[in-house]
């Protein structure tokens, strides 16, 4: 019996990735200039390689669950040369989401202490903005501005993953 | 006293609370509030959620013999009350965390670390009515031990390796095999309890449906069910279907990239592709559907906020139809794997009796024997008008817990087409009358049973509320399900479970 892997295997060889299928060239997003110029800024500023570290400072997972989808093979994160690691000691960006609760906000630090330079922060989401719709809480700093230096917003509650794209795409023009 | 005593019956003995529907609560006094510990080690009642108020205390039961559900309330005006953590170890947990937030002890209860309150609030007992200074430093919190010969403890957290949130995992290790794991939680502590009162009704449930994200559906169904409930809301029977439908396709998209999530753990990367894939697939049909791609904000109190269009609900059957054979495919890729099945079977096993015993629910209770599901409440429509089964395995480990998930995305497959085919015509939204009153409902989430109680001001503002998250009695369940297991197996279990932090660090 030929094992139901080789069938999926033999199938994408055949039909191409689902990247190709779904991201066809004349998006109407224009993700695939979106795709090239982030290729170009990426090249330019890091040797087309961009470490990402991700920090959930209070989140509603909600934010996750997005970033987990520009892993996926149809955004396919890294075939830009982003990919995102497991240590801040390899990171070049930190991903931040939530409005960071007081409970993690000396984590968040930490971690952002631990980043070699250069570095840059990349709050995601309306809560990391100013806390989002847990603004005024005891228990949020409200921002992840309030506790690490922030060179760049994407909004959203969650950001889709093409604002997800498009952030990093900014951040590579403002770090110019 | 003991014996077959139905939870109403017992209950009786308190004095009923006007006003709180649609189950009944009972305000007990301290004779019958140690009657119901002492109840509460006899009988099988399940603690479904407990939780406090400035001077309350508050237990939610649910009898399974009668299906029964009430809450009993019991007034601490010294500030505290007998814990029911021995009689039901599930409320251990959440009497910690009532003391943190409320300042109410639990008399009895050994176990008195704090809990969410990690000593970086601005002030200690924030919800009680007299908060106290701030603590002089975080605490530092004494994990348990284990004694013996080459023990090594590994921490691990807040910030883990991967894209997931943050808690702290202590495991006492022998060599590779884990002798004992204790969870550290409460870092996403964002004070939602407290967000609540004051706002209105619409501002609550958006807040409610970001207690945890990923289960946005069934947090704001339960809440705005709750809403519904207290004041006397009838909505629309469209609304109720639209719920279920966008309810379905939330566990659906959940499912299938947990599914793939697990696989990956297990070093199987192209089941986190395949499911990645579906899933992507059901989230833009929500995008597409209702205008967001995880449905946050369309249940709202008084029905939902986006209808479905004709169209659209037949650019769906024709979704379906393709997105259950890639489903079967990658099933077939499962099931056909022994070295995945190596790594899943006999793997992390939650025994039945503490699955039982810990009242959980969701694939971490169908996978070991409890078949427990929300959407078999009486009068939880549209469900009773639906074929649904409930798959439910009794290995208890990582494969029987992904088994539960297949089965029941075949499941919700087979509603979802039920929906479309007999969802009936008509208004999906009716405006919130301004009643005052309590409520209570429950919602089926991917996880398990989300429970969701609220007090309505007469002006439509919330004053109390407080949202249940089913990890509450999973998490404790990993620790004892990972004893024995090699530590490289932990992201597996734990993905298995996948508890949710910010649903039960509130
Ligand atoms: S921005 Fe929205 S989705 Fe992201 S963490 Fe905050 S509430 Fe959740």
């Amino acid at each position: 019996m030929i094992p139901p892997i080789s069938k999926v295997l033999f199938k994408h060889l055949v039909r191409g990735p689902h990247t190709m299928r779904n991201v066809p060239p004349p998006d109407p997003d224009g993700s695939e200039e979106l795709a090239r110029a982030l290729g170009e800024a990426v090249r330019q500023r890091l040797g087309r390689s961009l470490a990402i570290r991700e920090v959930d400072a209070g989140s509603c997972n909600a934010c996750e669950l997005e970033i987990h989808a520009v892993n996926n093979p149809i955004y396919d994160l890294e075939r830009f040369g982003i990919r995102f690691v497991a240590s801040p000691r390899h990171a070049d960006v930190l991903l931040v989401t939530g409005p960071v609760s007081t409970n993690m906000a000396e984590a968040l630090r930490r971690t952002y202490d631990a980043t070699p330079d250069p570095k840059w922060v990349v709050a995601m989401g309306d809560c990391g903005k100013d806390g989002g719709c847990f603004k005024g809480s005891y228990a949020v700093v409200g921002g992840v501005h309030e506790v690490v230096p922030v060179d760049l917003h994407i909004p959203g509650c969650p950001p889709s993953p093409k604002q997800i794209l498009a952030g990093l795409l900014a951040l590579l023009e403002t770090v110019s | 006293m003991m014996g077959n005593v139905t939870l109403l019956d017992f209950l009786s003995s308190g004095t009923p609370v006007e006003g709180h529907r649609p189950f009944p609560r009972f305000r007990l006094d301290i004779r019958a509030w140690r009657a119901l510990v002492g109840q509460l080690s006899a009988s099988d009642w399940t603690v479904m959620a407990l939780w406090g108020e400035a001077e309350e205390i508050h237990v939610a039961l649910c009898d399974d013999d009668t299906g029964d559900i009430a809450v009993a309330s019991h007034p601490c005006p010294e500030r505290w009350f007998v814990s029911l953590g021995r009689a039901r170890p599930g409320a251990i947990r959440l009497e910690r965390a009532v003391f943190d937030l409320w300042g109410l002890a639990p008399m009895g209860l050994e176990d008195r670390r704090p809990w969410l309150d990690h000593g970086r609030w601005p002030s200690r007992r924030p919800l009680s009515p007299q908060p106290q200074p701030p603590a002089d430093a975080p605490y530092v919190y004494d994990f348990l031990t284990a004694e013996g010969e080459g023990l090594h403890q590994i921490p691990v957290g807040p910030v883990h390796a991967g894209v997931i949130e943050p808690g702290h995992f202590r495991f006492h290790c022998q060599g590779e095999a884990v002798v004992r794991l204790e969870q550290r939680l409460g870092y996403l502590h964002k004070g939602i309890t407290g967000l609540l009162a004051g706002k209105t009704a619409e501002q609550a449930a958006r807040i409610a449906g970001r207690v945890s994200g990923d289960a946005t559906v069934a947090y704001a169904t339960a809440f705005s069910r709750a809403v519904e409930a207290a004041t006397g809301c009838e909505i629309p029977p469209r609304a109720h279907w639209l719920r279920a439908l966008m309810a379905e396709m939330e566990r659906i998209a959940n499912h299938v990239f947990d599914i793939g999530a697990v696989c990956n753990d297990a070093a199987f990367a192209i089941m986190l592709s395949h499911m990645g894939v579906l899933r992507e697939k059901m989230v833009r049909a929500n995008d597409a559907l209702f205008g967001h791609r995880l449905l946050m904000d369309r249940v709202v109190p008084g029905g939902v906020s986006r209808d479905l269009a004709d169209e659209g609900a037949e650019a769906l059957k024709y979704l379906l139809h393709g997105f259950s054979k890639d489903f079967e495919r990658a099933f077939k890729i499962y099931d056909n794997t022994p070295s995945l099945s190596d790594r899943t079977q006999g793997t992390g096993i939650a025994q039945s009796s503490l699955v039982h015993r810990y009242g959980a629910g969701g694939f971490v209770g169908r996978a070991s024997g409890r078949g427990h599901d929300a959407r078999r409440a009486p009068g939880y429509a549209p469900y009773d008008m639906l074929d649904l089964t409930i798959p439910v395995y009794s290995e208890g480990d990582v494969n029987a817990r992904l088994m539960v998930r297949f089965d029941e995305v075949r499941e919700s497959l087979g509603l979802i087409t039920q929906i479309l085919a007999d969802m009936p015509p008509g208004a999906y939204q009716v405006p919130l009358p301004q009643v005052a009153g309590e409520g209570m409902a429950v919602s089926e989430s991917f996880r398990g049973e989300v429970l969701a109680w609220v007090r309505m001001a007469e002006d439509g503002e919330v004053m109390a509320g407080h949202l249940h998250d089913p990890s509450w009695f999973q998490w404790p369940l990993l620790e004892a399900a990972i004893e024995g297991n090699i530590v490289a197996d932990f992201p597996l279990c734990n993905k298995s479970f996948n508890c949710s932090y910010t649903g039960v660090d509130l």
